[in-house]
């Protein structure tokens, strides 16, 4: 109840996974953790939930076994780009806020 | 022909606090830059360490003020004054410029190793493989602060903890000015506007829901039941508003029963949409909220934020030609 980020745009194919580890490194949320299975290490998602989608896993997998439809989750450029038409703005057009 | 090497040290001056400062309150937002390019702190020699980071004098000087007593060289990436995180995001701080800048300063005329150390939340905007192929550097993630690069520089090895991003008590109080410089264009209007409509005591209702949203919520978040940055500002801007419901029945002591009931209930309409509409908002300064979500929340909650504030603000108009 009252939680609408239990769903998000994170996939993982762990068949194209090498085992580097570079999604685990890269993610500020803990999302992927590395395993053992058989002989090789892959990454598994361990906190899919998570997720806040900043694309940094996607950018950083060499063998594109990560999709994510990366983006800010930022309410006032959402609301903004509906209203006048125009593409989602980040930090730093506006008077985005975020430091 | 490669750009000149700067020097900088790890000392924060007066001046730079003052910059941070005014940083902070959002004057001359866009202003806080150094110039992009490669920098010495201290004595760095050919072997020394490279960090990565954004020309935004709060990034470079964060980056900077940790590094106390290491020599090493500072790698300024044009971000227009953008921060790590958000110029990641938007690919300003990326690949393109990176390989680009480093190409610029001559850096592999500076140093002998091949190895950058760029802060883990520049990972959005820097695929790591692309930067080894296009330019032979390998691209190391430090850890996510700064203030862990002296213990990371140990063992360069960051751990779970220093991997993990926060949004602290501390973190979101900095917050509250730019915050409050953003809402002040609004609070003012709306002040204004139902002082007009419904006096004093309204003005008062509305600027209370208002600040409620704006200074209370990022310091109560966490502690705000559900997930939803929307109900969260929903229940936080119910207790504001209850107060304002209450005071209508000793205000208006002489009203019939009805209208002083309905008097209230249209205050516990109109003000909790205005503080969880603040909320909504404050979802772009989080560290944690995904644009699935944000977006889920969007369509949850506005159209009831609409409904119950247009609701009340009617009820309220009618019950002044009633009374």
């Amino acid at each position: 109840m009252f939680n609408h980020y239990q769903v998000n745009t994170l996939r993982f194919d762990a068949e194209k996974c090498n085992g580097c580890g570079m999604c685990a490194t890269v993610c500020p949320h803990a999302v992927f953790a590395m395993n053992h299975r058989r002989a090789q290490t892959v990454s598994t998602v361990v906190r899919p939930t998570a997720c806040m989608e900043c694309g940094a896993c996607q950018v950083n997998c060499p063998t594109d076994a990560i999709a994510v439809e990366s983006g800010v989750g930022c309410a006032a450029a959402m609301i903004r780009a509906a209203l006048t038409g125009q593409k989602e703005a980040t930090c730093g057009e506006t008077q985005c806020d975020g430091g | 022909m490669s750009t000149p090497i700067r020097s900088t040290s790890s000392r924060i001056a007066p001046a730079d606090r003052w910059d941070h400062f005014l940083a902070r309150w959002a004057v001359n937002r866009m202003g806080h830059r150094v110039e992009p390019g490669l920098y010495a702190l201290g004595s760095p020699t050919p072997d020394a360490p490279v960090f990565v980071t954004a020309n935004y004098t709060l990034s470079f000087d964060t980056l900077r003020g940790a590094l106390a007593g290491v020599d090493g060289y500072i790698l300024a990436l044009d971000t227009h004054g953008i921060n790590v995180w958000c110029a990641a995001g938007k690919g300003t701080f990326g690949t393109d410029e990176l390989v680009q800048r480093i190409a610029a300063t001559g850096l592999t005329e500076v140093v002998r190793h091949r190895t950058l150390i760029v802060p883990q939340l520049g990972a959005p905007g820097v695929a790591a493989h692309e930067v080894k192929r296009r330019s032979g550097f390998k691209v190391e993630y430090g850890p996510v602060r700064a203030t862990d690069l002296p213990e990371y520089l140990k063992s360069r090895h960051a751990t779970p903890e220093m991997r993990r991003v926060r949004f602290t008590l501390a973190d979101r109080v900095t917050l509250i000015p730019v915050e409050l410089v953003g809402a002040l264009l609004p609070l003012l209007i709306a002040l204004v506007v139902s002082c007009l409509l419904g006096g004093l005591m309204s003005a008062l209702a509305v600027g209370a829901a208002l600040l409620a949203g704006v200074v209370l919520f990022p310091i109560l978040l966490p502690w705000l039941p559900t997930a939803d940055l929307s109900m969260k500002g929903f229940i936080l801007g119910g207790l504001v508003a209850l107060p304002f419901s209450l005071a209508v029945f000793w205000r208006h002591g002489d009203w019939a029963s009805w209208l002083q009931v309905a008097s209230a209930l249209a205050w516990l309409l109109i003000l909790p949409p205005i503080t969880a509409f603040l909320t909504l908002n404050f979802t772009g300064s989080t560290t944690f909220t995904s644009r699935t979500g944000v977006r889920r929340e969007i369509y949850a909650y506005v159209p009831v934020m609409a409904w119950l504030f247009g609701g009340g603000v009617v009820l309220q108009i009618a019950l002044r030609f009633l009374s």
